[in-house]
């Protein structure tokens, strides 16, 4: 991306009230305000969602693909840390 | 202005339908021009999200445009349909102000004509919230969501532009400087305005005027813009009289559906 381009923000809508805000993509924009006012118009015109957080893509920390051995591989065979050993009764049906 | 009546009460074809009629197109066509005019920045706006977000306010003027017609064509009781009088009618019938037919320009020409507009548009439709005649009531209250939106957008557009830098700041008191002038006709009440406010159906323009006012002067005073000077003008397209570039707006709007009279999809 060249410098010229607003900067860019991730997008996190909630659907409904009692959930989580999911990440649904990024915007250009050149403040905070407007970066709301494209994730409104560009991600909730179909009733998408009830509440938007937008967060500077420079500002969010991630893992380094490099590291994913280093980082994930050591739970690949602790299979006893899944609550898989458990019989779930009938009725609960969302767990 | 009292309690919603029912405009039931009103006979098709009388002289009081016939006003409302002129009445509610002035309504409705301000919003079908610049609803029409905002689709020329689609795939042309600065940034991909602003051509969406230009299209929204679009797609919102429109569907205001639509139920106004809608309800203007029982008011004529001809049986023209919403589209036939969207489509069909000549220049000199449309009753929609002259800020509206002034051409998009640069970004700074279209956000300052958008603000200009939203912000008086606000005023006018949450008064018209309490307007005697139900229809206008609901069509009102529909939009005023939406309106709401449309300020708040521009006006912060407005403040970018204003504040911005040197050449955006130049770009939009330029804007500006040329746009007034056509502000003086939607805070101007005629004999129209007038009737409608004596029967409760409209509200009265200066009140509205002083509201509009007031909110454009703190998002101008935000913006770093200077409000130019008011002049008298009194060339009215509410009340058909039209500059030159309404019939070019409408040249492309009416093109498809005169040539292919009936198309669908």
């Amino acid at each position: 991306m060249s410098d010229d381009q607003w900067p860019l923000y991730e997008i996190f809508i909630r659907a409904r009230s009692g959930l989580d805000h999911k990440h649904v993509g990024s915007v250009h924009a050149t403040d905070a305000r407007m970066a709301i006012e494209h994730a409104r118009d560009l991600y909730t015109r179909r009733q998408e969602g009830v509440s938007i957080w937008a967060v500077r893509s420079s500002d969010i920390i991630a893992s380094d693909p490099a590291d994913s051995d280093a980082l994930f591989e050591p739970a690949k065979d602790k299979v006893y840390r899944h609550p898989t050993f458990y019989d779930i009764p009938d009725e609960v049906k969302t767990l | 202005m009292t309690a919603p009546g029912n405009i039931g009460a009103t006979p098709q074809g009388s002289a009081s339908a016939q006003a409302r009629l002129q009445y509610v197109l002035r309504l409705a066509d301000t919003s079908l021009i610049l609803g029409q005019q905002l689709t020329g920045w689609i795939g042309h706006a600065p940034a991909l999200e602003e051509d969406l977000g230009l299209a929204n306010v679009s797609l919102d003027l429109v569907g205001q445009a639509r139920l106004l017609l809608a309800y203007a064509a029982q008011l004529e009781g001809r049986g023209r349909s919403e589209d036939e009088l969207a489509f069909l009618r000549a220049p000199a019938d449309y009753r929609c102000v002259q800020l509206v037919t002034q051409p998009n320009g640069d970004f700074a020409d279209t956000l300052v004509r958008q603000f200009l507009f939203d912000a008086w548009q606000r005023e006018l439709f949450e008064r018209l919230t309490a307007s005697r005649d139900v229809r206008i009531v609901e069509i009102a209250a529909k939009a005023l969501k939406e309106i709401e939106y449309h300020v708040r957008y521009s006006a912060g557009w407005l403040v970018r532009l204003g504040d911005g830098t040197e050449e955006s700041h130049a770009r939009a008191q330029r804007a500006l400087d040329q746009l007034w002038p056509f502000t003086t006709e939607l805070c101007t009440a005629d004999e129209l305005d007038q009737l409608m406010l004596k029967q409760g159906v409209g509200p009265d323009l200066v009140d509205v005027a002083r509201a509009w006012s007031t909110r454009v002067d703190a998002v101008l005073g935000e913006a770093t813009l200077r409000r130019p000077a008011d002049r008298p003008y009194r060339w009215f397209g509410k009340r058909g009289e039209h500059g030159e570039h309404l019939g070019y707006v409408l040249a492309d709007m009416q093109f498809l559906p005169r040539a292919y009279p009936g198309a669908a999809w």
